[in-house]
């Protein structure tokens, strides 16, 4: 992975808006440092306004940086010829709601200055890929949330592009919508694409990515591998539930636990690590109880992505 | 680029016709036109001056209505409802974009030109005015103007809201109708002021260049070489304000 070509990258981006009548200066980005590799699905993480949103802005050429720089193909951002080896969803995507499915593709097919017979071909493809064949020849207007955001990404593919780049894809859809977009997001990995998306999603953010980066207030506060990431936050804690456990039982077990919750005849309870857990099954037998369930937890990104959030609005 | 410069303006025309205020325009536009015939009923002598007069009056001016209150959404519909972010992202320059927009409103402003024109000839041909050569000039310098103050419109929306743009796109349609006037006043006034004036006269266009509106109803001539001029004149004028309005929407921020 460490040899494969960079495609996406960024020096020291920054930047500032003006806001308010007297143009009070606001910082959105500051200096950030990215590189996304070929073939990788790559998340970009943040709290709402962290600056997720600008980066992608900057990226596309929608807004320009206040200094910094950036890369797509190594070439300077927006470069014509790298643009049309990319596709991009943007947040909450609006859409031209008067035309229908096949005419909303083709638009875009033609921006791109396809020939016809290839997007004729494309839109097929599309509208099978992201299972909206049904939706030929719908208005958009008539077109739910989870559909806009499929034809959405449909467009973000109409070029077959080497590079996707995808602003909250998973934003506001039930949890059946999320879960196409992540099988759809596999699908374009497997076909050996490059995905870069931004995410306050973390669990759909761990479940795809190979690397993810997180940024808080502008700035980078983690990048890499997520397995790496979760190790270093690692806070491992067994859960183990019993049942007729007793009070006799429980005043045993209680001194080696962190946490005990008792609800009816059962009890929760938390141990941390994993030191005492033979001597807590031990106690369990002795007191002739029922083991129900034991489960490690293990960290996650959540645990990292909010010690990183907590220690940088700490710091301020 | 000239293929996608032209889908943009076809999608851009498309999105025009579903504008309502297009056609509460429109009818409006031919209600003027007809109701020239009942005023003709009770006008004592020449009532073919008093039809074409009203009738060419309300296609410039609904005309330009149009092209004020669709143009000036043109820019800034598309950044409001953020589909300009999945234009910019695609591989073309920004003032193409711009272009489509700004030929997509005037393919709109020709078909609903050719519509009112057609309810003009009807009503000429019923009340038996002679439809003359002259008349199609004037028609077509109307479309002109039509033209430049579609330029204006964009140029505005590129930098600033609708409402704006609609303010200040009317104000020069007004000041523009009487340059000439300002001229005359601005020999009566001081050095300085005398020089403002004549700034503000070569600066802004001299939109009563496009009125043959006095030719058609006098029957006087308006030669090749003046028509010549005057067309060069149109586009010269809307070329510039396309440039400007490239300049400044290159370097905008689309938040």
């Amino acid at each position: 992975m460490a040899t494969s070509t960079i495609i996406l990258k960024t020096e020291a981006l920054r930047k500032t808006f003006k806001v308010g009548f007297w143009g009070r200066q606001v910082t959105a980005l500051e200096g950030l440092d990215l590189e996304v590799r070929q073939g990788e699905v790559f998340g970009f993480l943040g709290p709402n306004g962290a600056g997720k949103t600008t980066t992608l802005k900057i990226l596309m050429g929608l807004i320009y940086p206040t200094s910094g720089q950036a890369w797509l193909f190594g070439k300077p951002i927006g470069d014509l010829d790298s643009k049309a080896r990319l596709g991009f969803l943007p947040e909450s995507p609006y859409f031209y709601d008067y035309l229908t499915g096949a005419e909303f593709l083709r638009f875009y097919g033609d921006l791109f200055g396809l020939s016809g017979p290839v997007v004729n071909r494309r839109i097929g493809e599309l509208l099978e890929l992201v299972g909206m064949a049904h939706a030929r020849d719908l208005q958009l207007r008539k077109f739910s949330k989870g559909m806009l955001q499929r034809i959405g990404i449909a467009q973000a593919l109409i070029n077959d592009p080497e590079l996707v780049v995808l602003d909250e894809p998973m934003s506001g859809l039930d949890p059946i919508g999320r879960k196409e977009i992540r099988d759809l997001i596999l699908r374009l990995k497997e076909a050996g694409k490059t995905i870069f998306f931004s995410s306050h999603i973390l669990h759909d953010a761990e479940m795809l990515c190979d690397r993810v980066s997180i940024l808080v207030k502008g700035r980078l506060v983690a990048m890499g591998r997520v397995s790496d990431l979760i190790g270093a936050a690692s806070t491992h804690s067994v859960e183990v539930l019993v049942e007729g456990l007793g009070s006799d039982g429980l005043a045993q077990v209680k001194p080696l636990t962190e946490k005990v919750t008792v609800t009816g005849d059962r009890a929760l309870l938390t141990l941390k690590g994993q030191q005492s857990v033979n001597e807590v099954l031990e106690r369990i037998r002795t007191a002739k109880a029922k083991l129900i369930s034991l489960t490690p937890q293990n960290g996650s990104l959540e645990d990292l992505f909010m010690r990183e959030v907590r220690e940088q609005r700490g710091e301020e | 680029m000239i293929g996608r410069t032209l889908s943009i303006s076809l999608n851009s025309f498309r999105e025009n016709l579903r504008e309502k205020l297009l056609y509460n325009l429109l009818i409006f536009a031919l209600l003027m036109i007809g109701s020239s015939i009942l005023l003709s009923r009770i006008t004592i002598g020449d009532y073919h001056r008093l039809i074409l007069d009203i009738g060419l009056a309300s296609i410039n001016l609904f005309g330009v209505l149009i092209a004020i209150f669709v143009g000036i959404g043109l820019v800034s519909k598309e950044i409001d409802r953020k589909t300009i972010y999945t234009i910019v992202s695609k591989p073309i320059p920004r003032y193409v974009f711009l272009l489509g927009k700004y030929f997509g409103l005037v393919i709109t402003l020709l078909a609903n030109t050719a519509v009112m024109v057609l309810g003009l000839l009807v009503v000429l041909y019923v009340m038996d005015v002679p439809i003359t050569g002259l008349f199609f000039q004037s028609i077509g310098l109307i479309f002109l103007e039509l033209m430049v103050i579609t330029a204006v419109a964009l140029l505005f929306s590129t930098f600033t809201s609708s409402t704006l743009s609609a303010i200040f796109t009317l104000g020069i349609y007004v000041i523009g109708h009487m340059s000439g006037d300002l001229k005359e006043l601005a020999k009566k006034l001081d050095e300085i002021s005398q020089a403002i004036i004549n700034v503000v006269y070569y600066v802004l266009p001299n939109l009563e260049r496009f009125n043959l509106k006095g030719h058609v109803i006098h029957g006087l001539d308006f030669g090749a070489s003046d028509m010549a001029l005057t067309i060069s004149y149109g586009f010269a004028y809307a070329g510039l304000l396309l440039l400007l309005a490239s300049i400044i929407f290159q370097r905008r921020d689309f938040q």
